[in-house]
């Protein structure tokens, strides 16, 4: 199929539908309203259903329904209404529901301003609702990986029975680049034998539920989650690297701000410096081991963030004291700038190449 | 190659339709092309803005901090984005909105009177193609039948009966262009 050109926004939807999602919830916010536009124009023509509910809260609980049904089903929303999804995403997550979850962060706290931001990096990656539950966390950098990343997202959260979250930012859904929807190998996906789709009175009901009484049962529950949470340790890492073993400073940074430091590397790189780039594409799991491949003698890792330094964290986990690591963010919706990461880089250098 | 381009004026004159267009025809010509706008309250009959970044290389930032070349089409633009062309770069005034000179003089500046043109064409709201036309024959960035492919992935069918008319505005910002005074380095 022929390139085009789409708002990432846009873009989620088309690939929404493309990965056979057929059920929309959600309520309006900048910067992601395109998304619930796209879908009420898109869906009807395709059999599907969009409902903009009367609240973020009614959203994600109408997730919960379409997913327990074992329909392929999406919301999408920004910083503030993420929060309010919160105990519906718990919910999802306790219950094990297959569903995708769209943040197109913008500044905080509170309902904070309406630029792009990545301010949500500890909510999305450290579970966000009670109950020491993850969720599959994909961090596109351009619309075409958004693209890529929403499809593989549906067959994930059906592999995993688990929500998975594409984590973006006001930048990426409102910048329009080249997509192509590109033929994909089917994967082979476990039946949806859970789903509550009726019993014809041939079996069981099913039960979906979040609900443990029994501490014994609770803890058994808890324990085959983590153990789901670890095989995507395993299985699921995904990161791109850029000249990391060679690197006298290496730049960590994902989503839009890695493409910033795309740009201050190559600026670098023609000044003499040598800097590699590891851009975790998945948040959660994280590609801890990728940091292992850092040579002892790096002057410092830079991690850059739209935030006052929340990935930094995981970097500091990764390294585990081996390298130094140093911060440069800006936040409320200020991008940084290539120039402000080199002026990083070149501090950390000391001024010696 | 790397051309990064802020285009700006007023809402309504159809600043990120120019940009689309520029950004729609380097990726027909199989270039590396980024498309960004300004978004929120200022856009309601205030500025807008967008960045467009057509390139032989991956775009890396979508962000235009060091423009090779502004197009502005009202003077809070000119006041806002005229430091933001590198040295040597160009800068595109609408000479019919704006009565001061740039005074830069660092930089190529081209008066494009679009308005009046798009005026004596018979409609104001083609102002923008003027400018795109004068642009693209200075910079030749991308080709004038890439533009007309993609005025209608832009605008869509319904628009079609529309393209003559932005042709004719298209072509007039070329002409004008030629003949204009330019302040050159």
């Amino acid at each position: 199929m022929a390139k085009v050109l789409m708002k990432g926004n846009e873009a989620v939807g088309a690939a929404a539908i493309e990965a056979g999602c057929r059920f929309f919830f959600g309520y309006p916010i900048t910067p992601q309203n395109e998304i619930p536009e796209y879908m009420s124009r898109e869906l009807p023509k395709v059999g599907g259903m969009f409902v903009q509910a009367e609240s973020e809260i009614a959203a994600i609980n109408m997730v919960y329904g379409a997913a327990g049904a074992g329909a392929r089903v999406m919301t999408s929303s920004s910083s503030p209404g993420i929060s309010l999804k919160q105990e519906g995403i718990s919910y999802l997550a306790g219950a094990e529901l297959p569903c995708v979850i769209v943040n197109m962060m913008r500044g905080g706290p509170g309902l904070g301003g309406i630029q792009p931001s990545q301010t949500d990096y500890f909510q999305a990656t450290r579970g966000g609702g009670n109950g020491d539950y993850r969720v599959l966390v994909l961090a596109p950098s351009d619309v075409q990986e958004l693209v890529d990343l929403v499809i593989e997202g549906f067959d994930l959260a059906d592999e995993y029975r688990n929500p998975v979250m594409i984590l973006g930012d006001g930048m990426i859904g409102q910048m329009m680049e080249p997509v192509e929807f590109k033929e994909r190998e089917k994967r082979e996906l476990p039946p949806k034998d859970w789903a509550t789709t009726g019993t014809n009175g041939k079996r069981k009901p099913n039960i979906i539920n979040s609900l443990y009484l029994n501490a014994e049962d609770l803890e058994k529950h808890n324990t085959y989650l983590q153990n789901k949470y670890n095989k995507m340790r395993e299985k699921e890492v995904r990161v791109e690297s850029y000249n990391v073993e060679d690197a006298d400073v290496v730049i960590s940074a994902y989503g839009t701000t890695a493409r910033i430091a795309k740009t201050a590397i190559s600026k670098l790189e023609k000044e003499g410096y040598k800097v590699g780039l590891i851009r975790p594409i998945s948040l959660f799991p994280y590609p801890y081991d990728e940091f292992n491949k850092i040579k002892d003698d790096c002057k410092g890792v830079l991690t850059v963030e739209m935030n006052t330094g929340q990935m930094l964290d995981d970097v500091r986990i990764a390294l585990n004291g081996r390298v130094p690591t140093y911060f440069y963010g800006r936040t409320g919706g200020m991008v940084p700038t290539p120039e402000e990461i080199v002026n990083k880089v070149k501090e950390i250098y000391g001024g010696a190449k | 190659m790397e051309e990064r381009i802020i285009i700006a004026g007023f809402g309504g004159q159809g600043v990120m339709a120019m940009g689309q267009l520029i950004t729609y025809s380097g990726m027909i010509e199989g270039k590396k092309v980024s498309w960004l706008p300004s978004y929120g309250p200022e856009m309601r009959g205030g500025t807008a803005n967008c960045n467009v970044i057509i390139s032989t290389e991956p775009v890396g930032s979508p962000v235009v901090v060091e423009a090779s070349t502004a197009i502005v089409l009202n003077k809070p633009s000119l006041d806002k984005f005229e430091s933001a062309v590198v040295p040597g770069g160009k800068l595109f005034i609408n000479s019919s909105l704006i009565d001061r000179k740039s005074t830069r003089d660092d930089i190529d500046v081209y008066y494009v009177p679009a308005t009046e043109i798009a005026n004596e064409l018979g409609n104001p709201r083609v102002a923008n193609m003027v400018m795109l036309g004068a642009y693209l024959e200075v910079s030749n960035t991308v080709e004038v039948e890439s533009i007309l492919e993609a005025f209608g992935k832009v605008f869509g069918e319904s628009k079609a009966h529309l393209l003559p008319l932005n042709k004719e505005a298209l072509e007039k910002g070329m002409e004008t262009v030629k003949q204009v005074q330019t302040d050159t380095v």
